[in-house]
């Protein structure tokens, strides 16, 4: 068998952006149900060793492959397309901007302690993500446009770090 | 002459064993043994038929200790050498017990775990519970009239990596062949689902003498999927009892006590918790050996306002937990109800009043997650008919990270992930000719090494003498069903393996393991070596049987003369068990599972070719699990 496949061919899906959610979570359930450790329990040492390899790559390629922002980045990797460094300065300066904004308006609501706003924010932010993967999607499959896409997909990383800043920021109102 | 017996292709020629194998669930107040007896999972009872097993030990001056219930009756007049409660030290240093100075235990103040000094000698956590796993151990031996093959322990969905460790290690000091740690919400689940038919997204709320759970699971045709987990590994129905005696000392006004009298009144105090659960008041009468007498009524009202912030200390795990896996209040079908600490009417209430839905009560609180964890083993051990299956997939509780420079953390794996996981992180030298490097492992969600869990340092030797920033160490990080890390390195220019020394932060490394091994088996008078002999030899048949079963099945994988070369391996181990030489079995042992590498390989290639083969079925559901039919029960 192939261990070294991609994620997509373990699955035995198209390598697209756009993805069968939910035949993805059925076929991770089959191949688990074949290799997982605890089909392995009473075996002998070699056989637990490789259930617990195969568990594990199965795993692997189901987390990269089941939320948007990993499976993008697998794509592009996948096409041998860096996607660059993370850090600001590879950026144009509007979507800086618009990133400056949502942390002031994020740290004002926190300073408030309004529970509501940021609630607010973090839904007003996934309507945002919910078009970046559109926009992916089309740079992806549709236009194979791995530059454009790979600059989209560095802008969702920005997002989801701001995302998980916000959930941070209600989890702390919380306590 | 004799015949020869030949096997129809496909069947085993032995008819089919039951292995006997149990489910403990080793509690903060109360341990449980449970098994599957005809398909009906069932707790084992003491001689008494009491099923419940009091996590108490009571140490005595000639090196022997007492469990249970008779420990538990002295642990007023003999505080210091009665140890409750011990799960709360496991995998801990002394530091990190919340007002040790409290408790009537003389601590041992070395750095590393904690251990306690009792009239036996110093006790680490680990043997502590190790005692209360051999009372029930042999309980269930005596019961199943045969050494056990395989044993599933319960541990918090919350616990770490250091809690973990120490409870494998307490069940191999008590002689026990752990086949798997299995997560407490988790266990619950399965005995809930199974016997409910149930589907959906269920919240399990588990609220334990000493810990405190919540976990998230999407249950879909005999898949219990963990979709996240949260909790507090050091609150439990202890600190209600905590708030009562509190409360009794405010309200009597008495003056600080002996240990005696803080004993005595600590059991008042869950006697009145417990009285609680079915009256509206509860009378607390004592008469101290100071002469002071308390004479007081606690109400349900007092009761739930003096509790009040425990219970909102459970629900910020239980948002938490909800908002890791995506889901809100509405998404949950149904939230079972596990612990005996969720008898307490306000804990019924609050979660109901969170979930916005009654909590589902219809399993004993006290014995579900024993009976899962029983269901899980009786699985594990290969008992189970083929149409009872069913697949748990669980997750780590708490990140794990590295420390890099400037004492900030680096994660590795992330909270939540399913396991077995593993990742691997590449690290160079930073001097000429550097030969070792260290590698700190800490388990936490917060930035800063000094705020995360300790749990070992890695020390890895052998790199090859590079320049500085030559050398690409690759270190893999593993972790298994147990939710066990496991790390390994190899310097990458070289292929060298870097050989690793582990030292847990708080844990016993594997030399006094076998210290205590030894000493324990002395202090019991089990002779060391018979029972050696009697381990590999359980092993062996569970070896034998695994190769068994898989020649039976899948024997067309292998040429034939790698067959005769196994059959000859298996009747030399056959042999070997039959004697009374533990060396010639381990060695016969060896054999077989290297002559059964290669097979293992060509099996598990077979079974992944079976599931993508399963797609081609036009009806892809006839490939998923079989669908679960209630009748486990």
């Amino acid at each position: 068998m192939d261990f070294a496949g991609d994620h997509f061919s373990l699955f035995d899906l198209p390598a697209t952006f756009r993805i069968d959610s939910a035949l993805l979570d059925r076929r991770y359930i089959e191949m688990q149900s074949q290799v997982h450790p605890d089909r392995f329990a009473s075996a002998g040492d070699s056989a637990r060793r490789l259930s617990e390899q195969w568990a594990t790559r199965v795993n692997e390629a189901y987390q990269t492959l089941r939320k948007p922002l990993p499976r993008a980045r697998y794509l592009l990797h996948l096409a041998q397309h860096d996607i660059g460094s993370e850090n600001n300065t590879a950026m144009p300066a509007d979507f800086l901007v618009e990133q400056m904004e949502w942390r002031e308006a994020v740290a004002e609501a926190r300073a408030a302690g309004n529970h509501h706003e940021l609630e607010h924010l973090h839904h007003r932010l996934q309507r945002a993500l919910a078009s970046r993967h559109e926009e992916i999607a089309a740079l992806l499959d549709d236009q194979h446009d791995l530059e454009q896409a790979a600059d989209r997909v560095r802008r969702l990383m920005f997002e989801e770090k701001l995302l998980s800043e916000i959930d941070d920021a209600i989890a702390a109102g919380e306590e | 002459m004799a015949l020869l017996q030949i096997a129809e292709p496909g069947e085993s020629t032995l008819p089919h064993q039951h292995r006997l194998a149990v489910g403990i669930d080793l509690g903060t107040t109360n341990s449980l043994v449970a098994t599957v007896r005809s398909g009906l999972a069932v707790v084992l009872s003491d001689e008494l038929g009491r099923p419940l097993l009091p996590s108490v030990v009571r140490y005595l001056a000639d090196g022997h200790a007492e469990v249970g219930y008779e420990a538990q009756a002295r642990q007023a007049d003999d505080p210091r050498n009665t140890i409750v409660s011990v799960k709360r030290f496991m995998g801990r240093g002394l530091r990190d017990i919340a007002n040790h100075e409290g408790l009537p235990y003389v601590f041992d103040d070395r750095p590393g775990i904690l251990r306690l000094h009792t009239a036996a000698g110093i006790k680490s956590p680990v043997e502590v519970s190790a005692e209360i796993l051999r009372v029930l151990r042999q309980r269930a031996e005596t019961a199943l009239a045969g050494p056990l093959v395989a044993a599933v322990i319960t541990v918090p969905a919350y616990f770490d990596d250091a809690q973990r460790q120490a409870t494998k290690d307490a069940a191999r000091l008590a002689g026990l062949p752990l086949i798997r740690l299995l997560n407490e919400p988790t266990a619950a689940a399965v005995a809930y689902g199974l016997d409910n038919a149930a589907e959906g997204i269920y919240a399990v709320y588990d609220l334990g003498g000493g810990t405190f759970d919540i976990s998230i699971l999407r249950l879909t045709r005999g898949v219990f999927e963990v979709l996240a987990t949260g909790g507090d590994s050091a609150l439990g129905g202890d600190d209600f009892d905590h708030r009562i005696f509190c409360w009794i000392l405010e309200a009597a006004g008495l003056r600080p006590l002996s240990v005696e009298d803080a004993r005595m009144l600590l059991t008042r105090a869950r006697e009145a918790k417990e009285y609680l659960t079915l009256h509206g008041m509860a009378p607390i009468n004592a008469r101290l050996n100071s002469g002071e007498v308390v004479d007081l009524t606690l109400s349900t009202e007092t009761f739930a306002e003096i509790t009040r912030t425990l219970l909102a200390k459970t629900m910020q795990p239980v948002k938490k937990a909800l908002r890791d896996a995506g889901l809100s209040i509405s998404d949950v079908k149904g939230v079972v109800m596990v612990g005996g600490a969720t008898r307490m009417p306000q804990v019924q209430r609050a979660v109901g009043d969170f979930f916005r839905q009654e909590p589902l009560n219809n399993l004993d609180p006290d014995k579900v997650v024993a009976i899962g964890a029983a269901m899980q083993a009786n699985l594990l051990a290969g008992n189970g008919r083929a149409e009872d299956d069913w697949l748990l997939l669980d997750v780590i509780p708490l990140s794990l990270g590295i420390e890099t420079m400037g004492g900030l953390v680096e994660k590795i794996i992330p909270r939540n992930a399913t396991i077995p996981t593993a990742r691997a992180q590449e690290f160079t030298t930073f001097r000429d000719g550097q030969t070792a490097l260290a590698v700190h492992v800490v388990q936490g969600e917060r930035e800063l090494v000094s705020d995360c869990r300790s749990l070992a340092r890695f020390e890895l030797h052998g790199i090859p003498p590079l320049v500085a920033g030559a050398a690409r160490i690759r270190v893999s990080f593993q972790v298994d069903a147990d939710g066990l890390l496991a790390v390994s390195a190899r310097e990458q220019t070289s292929g060298a393996e870097a050989s690793i020394v582990v030292k847990p932060s708080y844990g016993l490394t594997d030399d006094e393991i076998a210290l205590m091994l030894k000493d324990s088996l002395l202090h019991v008078r089990e002779d060391a070596a018979l029972r050696a002999l009697k381990e590999s030899q359980v092993d062996a048949q569970r070896l034998l049987e695994a190769v068994r079963t898989a020649l039976a099945s899948d024997g067309e994988l292998l040429s034939d003369s790698e067959r005769a070369r196994v059959e000859a391996d298996i009747l030399r181990l056959e042999d070997a068990v039959g004697g009374d030489n533990r060396r010639q079995i381990m060695l016969a042992m060896d054999d077989l599972e290297a002559d059964t590498k290669e097979f293992a390989a060509r099996r598990m290639d077979k079974s992944i070719r079976q599931a993508f083969a399963g797609r081609n079925i036009s009806d892809i559901e006839a490939a998923a699990l079989p669908a679960r039919s209630g009748e486990m029960q």
